[in-house]
C-alpha cells in the first residue's frame, strides 16, 4: 500500500531515498498485476476475474470521490449522478446511435464533467456541509428520476441491455482483455488525480478545507477550487461509469441512485478518506467482503452495517490508516 | 501621508452599535495600535477595514482608493494581510506548508494542476519560517504547535502574501510575558525590515506602549483619544475608561 498521507511532514532531502525503497515494490506489485488475471481465470475462476475488474472500476470511483470528500471537505451524497451519466452516455451513444466506441467512451466522462458543472454551480457556492449534502443528493435523484421514466431515450427501468463491447475489450471468451484495459485506465486516473492532489492546487484544495476563512485571507477564492475539484472528481467517476457499462454489458436506474452514492462514502470511510489509497483499499474490501459475504449469508447489510460501525468507533482513519499506524509503527521498531 | 483612511465608519448588529461613527487615519510606515476594553469594537473595525464584514455607512481609503466594499481576496491583492484573535492556521497541514500555501498562491501558482509543490517556493517559505523564528518546527504539524508559535505561523502566513498593511488582531493573545517580549521585538524587526506599515488591536498595555507610534482608544464603538503613546498616557479619558472614574495620572 502506498504510504502517502494527507499530511506528509517530510523533509525534501528524504525523497531520492524513499524512492530508491519503493522502487521493488512496485515492480513485485507490478508483476502480481500483470500475473493476476491468468491465475484466476486459468486457475480459479473467471468470476474472480470479473470479480476484480469490478474491484479497479469502484477503486477509481472512489479514488475520485475522494477528491471532493477527503481533499475538498465536500459531502457529496450525489456522486453516483456522475458514475451513470458517464455510463449512460457511453452505453446510449453506442446502443442507439452505433457511436464508434472510442468517441462513446470520451463522451461518457466529458458528460460527466458537464453534468458536474452544472452540479457544483450551485453546490459550492452554499455555505455548510447540510446544504452542500442536500443539493447533491436532489441532484442525483433528478439523475435518477430523469434516466427512470424518459423510457424513450433510456429504456426506463429496464436500462441499456446489450451494451456492445469493442472487440479489443471484448468479455464474451475471457475478461482478461477488460482487465487489462481497465488497469491500465485506472493506474493512468490515479497517477493524474495524484498529480493534482500533490500540486499547488491540491495543496491549497487542502487549506481550504482545513480553514476556509485563512484562505480567503490568503486570497483565495473558494468557490472556484471547489468548483476545479467537483468538476474533476465527476470526469474521472465518469470514466469508472465507462469501464462499468463494458463490464455489465447493461446498465439500469439504480447506479444513478443516492443509494450508490452512500456506497461510495461508506467506502471511503471504510479505507480512510485522509489517505490517497484509503477509498481504493475501501473499494476493494467493501466488493470483496459484499460477494463473499452474499455466498454465504443473506444479512450482508447487516454485516457490513457492524463493520462500519466497529470502523467509525474503534478505527477512525479507516483500515488504511490503521495499517499505515502499524507499518510505521513497526518500522520505528515499537 | 496616509496609507490607510477610515471615515464616519458605523456597523450595527441589531441593536447594538458596534463600530459607531469611526474616523482613523494610518501613516505609511508606523506601527499603529488600536487599544480599548472588551466590546469597544476594536475586532469589528478590523473585519470592516479587511472586507470581512460589510460597514452600514462611512468609507474606507487604502492607498487612496477607496476600497469600502470591496472583497477580502481582493484586498489581499492590493497588500493588506491580517491575523486573527483566535488564530487562523490551517491544522492539519505542516507548518512548513502552511507558508507555503500562501507563498504559492501570492506567486500564481494556484490552479497549477500538474507541478509537484513539494518542490515550488521553498526558499521563500523557508525564508519567512526563519523571519517568524519557526524554522527548527517545519516540518511539525501546525495544530500542535502551542498558541504562541501558532500567532508566528499565522503572522508567517500573513507576510507570504507580501503585505503592505499588516492588521494583528491581539497578537499576544495567549503568550506568556517572555513570549510577548519577544513578538513585540519581532513584529517590529519584521516592520522595520520590510517597511511594512502595522496596525494592531492589544489589551496589553506594556505590548502597546512598547511597539506603537501611534495609538488610537476606543470605547463603546468609537474613538475616544487618538496620539503617541506620551499623550494617550497622560489623558484623562483614557484613564477613566481603563482606570475607572476615581483614577487621575
Amino acid at each position: 500500500m502506498n504510504t502517502e498521507t494527507m499530511n506528509p511532514a517530510r523533509e525534501e532531502k528524504e525523497h531520492p531515498k524513499k524512492k530508491g525503497v519503493r522502487w521493488p515494490v512496485w515492480s513485485t506489485l507490478g508483476l502480481l498485476l500483470v500475473l493476476l488475471p491468468f491465475i484466476l481465470e486459468k486457475g480459479v475462476s473467471s468470476y474472480y476475474l470479473f470479480l476484480t475488474v469490478k474491484v479497479l472500476i469502484w477503486v477509481l470511483f472512489a479514488t475520485s470521490f475522494n477528491l471532493v470528500l477527503g481533499y475538498g471537505g465536500m459531502m457529496s451524497l450525489g456522486h453516483a449522478a456522475f458514475f451513470g451519466i458517464g455510463a449512460y452516455t457511453c452505453a446510449l451513444l453506442l446502443v442507439k446511435a452505433s457511436c464508434p466506441p472510442v468517441l462513446a467512451m470520451l463522451a461518457g466522462p466529458l458528460a460527466a464533467a458537464i453534468a458536474g458543472m452544472i452540479a457544483a454551480f450551485f453546490s459550492v457556492r452554499v455555505q455548510g456541509a447540510f446544504y452542500f449534502a442536500t443539493i447533491t443528493i436532489a441532484f442525483c435523484q433528478l439523475a435518477y428520476t430523469a434516466a427512470f421514466k424518459w423510457r424513450s431515450l433510456t429504456f426506463g427501468d429496464d436500462g441499456v441491455q446489450g451494451i456492445p463491447v469493442p472487440a479489443f475489450i471484448s468479455t464474451e471468451a475471457s475478461y482478461i482483455n477488460l482487465y487489462f484495459f481497465a488497469l491500465a485506465v485506472t493506474v493512468l486516473c490515479l497517477y493524474v488525480v495524484w498529480r493534482i492532489v500533490k500540486s499547488p492546487y491540491g495543496l491549497l484544495l487542502r487549506a481550504l478545507k482545513e480553514d476556509p476563512v485563512r484562505a480567503t485571507f490568503i486570497g483565495m477564492k473558494g468557490q472556484q477550487y471547489r468548483f476545479i475539484a467537483f468538476v474533476t472528481s465527476a470526469f474521472f467517476a465518469g470514466i469508472a461509469g465507462v469501464l462499468y457499462a463494458f463490464l455489465e454489458t447493461s446498465v439500469a436506474p439504480d447506479i444513478l441512485s443516492w443509494t450508490f452514492s452512500g456506497e461510495v462514502v461508506l467506502m471511503s470511510v471504510l479505507g480512510g478518506m485522509n489517505l490517497f489509497l484509503g477509498p481504493a483499499v475501501g473499494a476493494a474490501i467493501m466488493i470483496l467482503l459484499s460477494s463473499f459475504v452474499t455466498s454465504y449469508m443473506k444479512y450482508w447489510l447487516f454485516t457490513m452495517g457492524t463493520i462500519l460501525i466497529l470502523i467509525v468507533l474503534f478505527c477512525p482513519k479507516g483500515v488504511g490508516g490503521l495499517v499505515l499506524d502499524k507499518y510505521r509503527a513497526w518500522t520505528k521498531g515499537e | 501621508m496616509a496609507l490607510l483612511e477610515i471615515k464616519g465608519l458605523r456597523k450595527s448588529f441589531g441593536g447594538v452599535k458596534a463600530v459607531a461613527g469611526v474616523d482613523l487615519q494610518v501613516t505609511r510606515g508606523q506601527i499603529h495600535g488600536i487599544i480599548g476594553p472588551n466590546g469597544a469594537g476594536k475586532s469589528t473595525l478590523f473585519n470592516l477595514i479587511s472586507g470581512y464584514y460589510r460597514c452600514d455607512e462611512g468609507s474606507i481609503f487604502f492607498k487612496d482608493k477607496e476600497i469600502t466594499r470591496y472583497r477580502p481576496q481582493t484586498l489581499v491583492k492590493m497588500g493588506m494581510g491580517r491575523s486573527f484573535q483566535v488564530t487562523k492556521i490551517f491544522p492539519r497541514l505542516t507548518v512548513f506548508e502552511n507558508v507555503q500555501a500562501a507563498v504559492l498562491f501570492s506567486k500564481g501558482y494556484g490552479l497549477n494542476l500538474f507541478s509537484d509543490a513539494r518542490r515550488l517556493v521553498v526558499d521563500p517559505a523557508e525564508e519567512i519560517l526563519s523571519m517568524v523564528r519557526l524554522s527548527g518546527r517545519a516540518h511539525e504539524l501546525s495544530g500542535v504547535l502551542a498558541a504562541g508559535d501558532r500567532k508566528r505561523l499565522e503572522l508567517g502566513i500573513t507576510l507570504a502574501s507580501n503585505p503592505d498593511l499588516l492588521l494583528l488582531d491581539e497578537p499576544t493573545c495567549g503568550m506568556s510575558p517572555l513570549e510577548t517580549n519577544e513578538t513585540i521585538d519581532l513584529i517590529r524587526k519584521i516592520s522595520m525590515e520590510k517597511a511594512l506599515t502595522v496596525l494592531f488591536t492589544e489589551h496589553k498595555m506594556d505590548m502597546v506602549f512598547g511597539i506603537a507610534a501611534y495609538i488610537t482608544v476606543m470605547n463603546f464603538g468609537a474613538v475616544i483619544a487618538a496620539g503617541t503613546p506620551a499623550e494617550i498616557k497622560a489623558n484623562d479619558r483614557v484613564q477613566k475608561v481603563y482606570f475607572g472614574e476615581g483614577h487621575v495620572a
